[in-house]
C-alpha cells in the first residue's frame, strides 16, 4: 500500500462516508425510538434523537387492532407459500432449459425470457386476473410466483457452469431426468437456490401492488397493505382504538395509551423487523445475486 | 436388414417421444405463463372499444383509434399528456444524469482503508434496497409531516415558526423523488462496481504506482476505465427503462398538492384506470408505452452490440 498517513482527502472521503451511512440508519433508528417511547410525546413528535419513558407495551397492544394478527398470517403465508412456488418453478425450469434435448428447447426458452421485457399493461393484467377470479383470492400471490424468468435466468446459468459429467453419470445409472433433478441438480444448486429464495421473500414480504389493485376485502390485506391503510387513514385508525379500548375496557396512562402514531410506529416495525433480522446473515447472498445476475444482465 | 432398419426406427421414434416428454414436463409453466403474461395482450382490445367495467365487452361500442386520437385532439389533453410525459423524463433523467453516483461510491469506498469501515457502510447504506416502498413512504411521513422530526428541530432551533409542509409541496417534488430513490438504491448499486473494482489486474496499480501516479491519476487513468464497461452496460439498462419508473414510490408519495409533478406515464395509467375508470384510454396509453419500451430496448441492444460487440439482453 502506499503512504500509511490520513491525508485531508482520507479525513473528506471517511466524513461524507459516515454522514451518508447515518442518513441510511437514522430513519429506522427514528421509528424504533418512537415504537418504545411515550406515545405522548410520540404523537407530538417530541421524540427525535433519543427515546423516552421506554415500555414494549406497543407491541402487545398493537396486535389487539382487529385484523392485525390476520394480516400478519397473510404476510407470512404469502412469503413462505410464494417462495417455495419461486425456488421450485426456477430450479426446475432452469434445469430443464439446460437440457439440449427437450423439444423446440430454445423456442420455449425465448418464450420465457421475452415476458420480461413485453408487457401488456395495468388494465389488461387486471381484467386477466379478475376473469381468472384471482381478485379477492389468496392464490392470486402465489400462482404467478412459479414462474419468473429472471431467476430462471439464474438457475440456468449456474447449471451450465457444473460439471455436465455429473448428469451423464447419472444417466448412465439409469436415472430419468426427474430423477436427475432431485438427487443431482438439486443439492448442486442449494447456493444459486439460496439466492433466489432470500430475493422472492423479500419482495413476497415487501409487496404492496398487488394487494392494492386485486384485493379489496379486508381478509387478504398483507401487512404492508395495512400500514399503507393506517397512514392513510388516521381517522378509522383512530375509530378502531377507540373501539379496542372500550373492549378490553381499560384506558392506560397517556404515555401507553394507543395513538394513532405509536400504532403507525409500531407497525412500521413488524413490517421493517424480519428484514432487518435476516439483512445481516444473508448479505452475502444477495451480494452474490447481484453477481451473477450482471454476467447474463 | 428389415430388423435393424425397424430397430432404428423405434430408436428414433423412442427419441422423439424423449423429447415430446422432456418438454412435458415443462408444458403446465408454459401454459401458466401463457395465461399470465400471453393472454392479457389480448386485453390491448379494450383501447379500441368503449369499455364501460359493468358491461360485457360484447355491449360496448367499437370506436377504433378514438382513444389513440383522444390524446391529442384537445390544447388540454395535449398540455396533460406534455405534462405526464416532463414528469416521466424528468424522473428518468435525474436518475440518468446521477448514474454516475454508484460508481464514485465504490470508488471512494475502497479507498478507505479500513475494512472494518468499509463493511460497516456496505452494510448500512445497502439495507434501505430491502424495505417497502410503503415503509420508506412512512419513514418520510413521520420525518417531515408538519409534527414530524424534520419540523421540530427547525422549529427548535428558531429557523421557522410555522411548520413547514414537506410533503405537500409542488417545488421540489422532482428533486426529493429522485433524493429518495439515491437513498434507498445508491449504496445497493454500488456493490456491483465494488465487485468489478476486484477484477482489475493489481498489476496496473503496482506499475502506476512505481511510475509516481497520485491517488488521482491511479483512479482517472486506471480504475474509471476499469469500470467503464459495467457502467456502460447499466446506463444502456437503464435508458432502455426510461418509461418504466414503476408507480409504486410515485402512488405513495402523490396526494392533492404535488400531483402535477408526481404523476408519471405508471402512475398516470393507474390513475385513469383505478380512479376514472377510464380503462380503455389506459390500456391505449399502456399499448404505446411498451411499443416505445420495446423499440428502446432493441435500439440500445443494437447499438451495445455495434459498440461492444455483445448484446444486453
Amino acid at each position: 500500500m502506499h503512504k500509511k498517513k490520513l491525508t485531508i482527502t482520507d479525513i473528506i472521503i471517511y466524513i461524507v462516508f459516515s454522514i451518508f451511512t447515518l442518513i441510511c440508519i437514522f430513519p429506522f433508528y427514528y421509528l424504533f425510538i418512537n415504537a418504545i417511547s411515550s406515545n405522548e410525546l410520540s404523537q407530538a413528535g417530541k421524540i427525535i434523537f433519543l427515546p423516552k419513558d421506554i415500555h414494549f407495551t406497543n407491541f402487545k397492544e398493537v396486535f389487539k387492532l382487529s385484523g392485525l394478527w390476520h394480516s400478519a398470517f397473510i404476510s407470512v403465508a404469502r412469503t413462505v407459500l410464494g417462495t417455495a412456488a419461486t425456488v421450485f418453478g426456477s430450479a426446475f425450469l432452469g434445469f430443464m432449459f439446460t437440457q439440449k434435448e427437450m423439444w423446440a428447447r430454445k423456442f420455449w426458452y425465448r418464450y420465457t425470457i421475452i415476458t420480461m421485457y413485453v408487457s401488456a399493461g395495468l388494465i389488461p393484467w387486471f381484467i386477466t386476473m379478475k376473469n381468472l377470479g384471482l381478485t379477492n383470492n389468496f392464490w392470486a400471490y402465489i400462482i404467478p410466483a412459479f414462474v419468473t424468468p429472471f431467476n430462471i435466468i439464474l438457475v440456468k446459468t449456474y447449471v451450465e457452469s457444473t460439471p455436465y459429467e455429473l448428469q451423464e453419470s447419472a444417466k448412465l445409472d439409469g436415472a430419468g431426468t426427474l430423477r436427475m433433478f432431485f438427487s443431482i441438480i438439486l443439492p448442486i444448486s442449494v447456493p444459486i437456490l439460496a439466492t433466489v429464495a432470500i430475493f422472492s421473500a423479500v419482495s413476497q414480504w415487501n409487496a404492496f401492488q398487488d394487494t392494492l389493485i386485486l384485493m379489496t376485502d379486508e381478509k387478504y390485506y398483507t401487512l404492508q397493505y395495512v400500514l399503507y391503510k393506517y397512514i392513510n387513514q388516521a381517522s378509522s385508525l383512530a375509530a378502531s382504538i377507540k373501539n379496542s379500548q372500550s373492549m378490553s375496557g381499560m384506558v392506560g396512562s397517556l404515555a401507553t395509551q394507543q395513538t394513532t402514531r405509536s400504532i403507525q410506529f409500531t407497525v412500521s416495525i413488524v413490517v421493517a423487523l424480519p428484514i432487518l433480522m435476516v439483512y445481516p446473515l444473508f448479505q452475502r447472498f444477495f451480494v452474490k445475486g447481484i453477481m451473477i445476475g450482471a454476467v447474463k444482465g | 436388414m428389415t430388423l435393424s432398419k425397424m430397430n432404428k426406427k423405434t430408436t428414433r421414434l423412442n427419441k422423439k417421444f424423449e423429447r415430446m416428454k422432456l418438454f412435458l414436463y415443462i408444458l403446465p409453466f408454459m401454459i401458466l405463463l401463457f395465461i399470465f403474461s400471453y393472454y392479457p395482450l389480448y386485453g390491448w382490445i379494450y383501447a379500441f372499444f368503449d369499455y364501460r367495467p359493468p358491461l360485457a365487452l360484447k355491449d360496448c361500442d367499437f370506436v377504433g383509434l378514438q382513444w389513440f386520437k383522444s390524446m391529442v385532439d384537445s390544447p388540454v389533453k395535449v398540455q396533460q399528456l406534455l405534462g405526464i410525459l416532463r414528469n416521466t423524463f424528468v424522473m428518468s433523467g435525474l436518475g440518468i444524469l446521477t448514474s454516475w453516483l454508484p460508481m464514485v461510491f465504490a470508488i471512494f469506498l475502497a479507498e478507505c482503508r479500513s475494512s472494518k469501515f468499509q463493511k460497516i457502510v456496505q452494510t448500512f447504506t445497502t439495507t434501505p434496497n430491502f424495505i417497502s416502498w410503503v415503509l420508506v413512504y412512512f419513514m418520510a411521513y413521520s420525518i417531515f409531516s408538519s409534527s414530524g422530526a424534520m419540523n421540530n428541530i427547525l422549529m427548535n432551533l428558531g429557523l421557522i415558526t410555522e411548520p413547514i409542509q414537506f410533503l405537500e409541496q409542488e417545488s421540489g417534488t422532482w428533486l426529493s423523488m429522485w433524493a429518495w430513490n439515491t437513498w434507498k438504491g445508491l449504496g445497493w448499486s454500488a456493490i456491483m462496481y465494488l465487485a468489478a473494482l476486484g477484477g482489475i489486474d493489481q498489476g496496473l496499480y503496482e506499475a502506476a504506482r512505481v511510475d509516481g501516479a497520485g491517488r488521482f491519476k491511479i483512479i482517472w487513468h486506471i480504475t474509471i476505465p476499469g469500470l467503464l464497461p459495467t457502467y456502460f452496460v447499466l446506463l444502456l439498462l437503464s435508458i432502455a427503462n426510461f418509461l418504466n419508473n414503476g408507480m409504486e414510490q410515485y402512488f405513495l408519495f402523490q396526494n392533492a398538492f404535488n400531483s402535477d409533478h408526481i404523476q408519471v406515464l405508471d402512475l398516470y395509467v393507474y390513475n385513469l384506470a383505478m380512479k376514472s375508470g377510464s380503462y380503455s384510454l389506459a390500456t391505449a396509453i399502456s399499448i404505446l408505452k411498451t411499443f416505445v419500451s420495446v423499440i428502446l430496448l432493441f435500439s440500445v441492444n443494437r447499438f451495445s452490440k455495434a459498440v461492444r460487440g455483445e448484446s444486453i439482453v
